[in-house]
């Protein structure tokens, strides 16, 4: 299957310039070549430069937030401000008043989340990275499967095994008969639905914003390279190009704000009963 | 992997090794925040606002204390208002004592000094009229002699008739001031 995005570079690489100038990017974004390879345990590893900006970003996060808390004072320094100031945001923002009185012990696993895609997201606009690691599927699927099972373990551990699948089941409150209807949507919704759309979320809106910015900013260096009238335009794409990547940094905060932030309403649903 | 295997490949189908890269990352930066992170902060929030509740519990007991204190001097100033006006009314009650005493005294003291007064006075008329009896009978007598021409001085008639006369003379000088003479008339012939 040749992605819609792909398609689109296609489309414009011929309409634009028959004479084959202009190469779009296409997915092969999000597949550079593998610095080495190997397997172990009967798995592909592939280290690429998306790893590695991977690897960079969580040191990177690990680093800032150790250095934060490494003299921890009442009358907080700089950088002890800085991180205080992001973990209290989940951990009161989302934490306290979405999960609930009882959602403080999920305060530091909520706060791994938003400080791993914020940093692997701030990546899609760092210079010499430029990508997200979180473009690539996996990076947010594996959170989703990670948050998944978190929720369903919390849920069967708050409120029984069977409790918890009843309520998910048949929802208090509705018509016997619409449990026809519902039943089948409740659990889709929550153990199918749920995990999927938070990572296609994450992934769509990094992958977009990095085909975006990429198509921009080689536009921009192509038009400004063609000999006709075509030139003018360059200045603009390259303007394009610096207003999507302040778009871009909204993005990067948004998503994984909302990542989290869901992940909070799930827990909450888990935490207490259905109502 | 060629490029012409990555124009083919799914995005939503990533590669297994791919998924464990990630999740190692990601349960790395967990491990960091739950075990070292997330405690740390925690400390810090309970550090402060054990911090901010014990200045306000000090400076709650700091009030307590001045308004307790406050209360006292109250106490005290009232106090000592009350026992200030006692002894105020007490020492007016004593100077208004001495007064009556003083005033008592003085009355006692003038009273006195008019009753010796009034003695002496007394004693002096006693002995006026003594000394000018003596001399008005002599004076009446010689008197007398002249004008009759004759001595009379040892003749026992004229001593009477003297004294008659002299009682009668005393007699009207004591219905004139009611105070009686006759008693104390000591005869002029005894000299």
């Amino acid at each position: 299957m040749t992605s819609s995005a792909h398609a689109l570079g296609d489309v414009l690489a011929v309409e634009s310039d028959p004479g084959g100038g202009f190469t779009p990017p296409g997915i092969g974004e999000f597949y550079p070549e593998a610095l080495t390879s190997f397997s172990l345990l009967g798995v592909d590893f592939e280290i690429t430069r998306i790893t590695l900006i991977a690897w960079v970003a969580t040191a990177a996060m690990i680093a800032l937030l150790v250095a934060a808390v490494r003299k921890p004072q009442i009358v907080p320094g700089k950088l002890q401000f800085i991180g205080e100031t992001g973990y209290s945001f989940v951990r009161d923002g989302i934490a306290r008043d979405v999960v609930g009185p009882k959602g403080l012990p999920f305060a530091p696993f909520l706060a791994s989340l938003f400080f791993f895609i914020l940093a692997n997201n701030l990546m899609a606009i760092i210079p010499l990275a430029q990508i997200s690691p979180m473009s690539k599927f996996a990076f947010p699927l594996v959170l989703a499967l990670i948050c998944w099972v978190v929720y369903i373990a919390v849920g069967i551990k708050n409120q029984g095994l069977w409790p918890y699948f009843r309520d998910i089941m048949f929802l208090p409150g509705v018509p016997k008969p619409m449990y026809i209807l519902i039943t089948p949507l409740e659990l889709l919704q929550n153990f199918i639905v749920r995990p999927f759309t938070l990572a296609i979320r994450l992934f769509a809106n990094m992958f977009a914003g990095h085909m975006l910015l990429v198509t921009f900013a080689l536009g921009a260096t192509y038009l400004l390279s063609v000999d006709n009238f075509s030139v003018i335009f360059g200045p603009v794409s390259a303007l394009m190009a610096i207003v999507m990547t302040f778009f871009e940094l909204l993005v990067i905060f948004l998503q994984a704000y909302v990542f989290t932030m869901l992940m909070g309403t799930y827990l909450n649903g888990s935490v207490e009963a259905a109502h | 992997m060629s490029i012409l295997a990555a124009e083919s490949a799914n995005p939503l189908i990533p590669p297994f090794g791919e998924i464990i890269v990630g999740l190692i990352a990601f349960l790395v930066l967990l491990f960091v925040v739950w075990k070292f992170v997330a405690p740390r902060f925690e400390q810090v929030f309970q550090a402060r606002r054990a911090a901010i509740e014990g200045g306000i519990e000090r400076a709650e007991a700091m009030q307590a204390e001045a308004k307790a204190a406050l209360e006292q001097y109250r106490a005290q100033l009232a106090e000592a208002r009350t026992e200030a006006a006692q002894i105020r009314d007490a020492a007016r009650a004593e100077g208004q004592q001495i007064i009556e005493e003083l005033r008592a005294q003085a009355q006692e003291e003038s009273a006195r000094i008019v009753a010796r007064g009034e003695e002496q006075l007394a004693a002096s008329r006693q002995q006026v009229i003594n000394e000018l009896r003596g001399q008005i009978g002599t004076l009446a007598v010689d008197l007398a002699g002249r004008l009759v021409g004759e001595s009379l001085a040892d003749d026992a008639r004229r001593s009477g008739t003297v004294d008659r006369f002299l009682d009668q003379l005393d007699g009207m000088s004591a219905a004139g001031d009611g105070r009686g003479g006759s008693s104390a008339f000591v005869p002029q012939d005894a000299r």
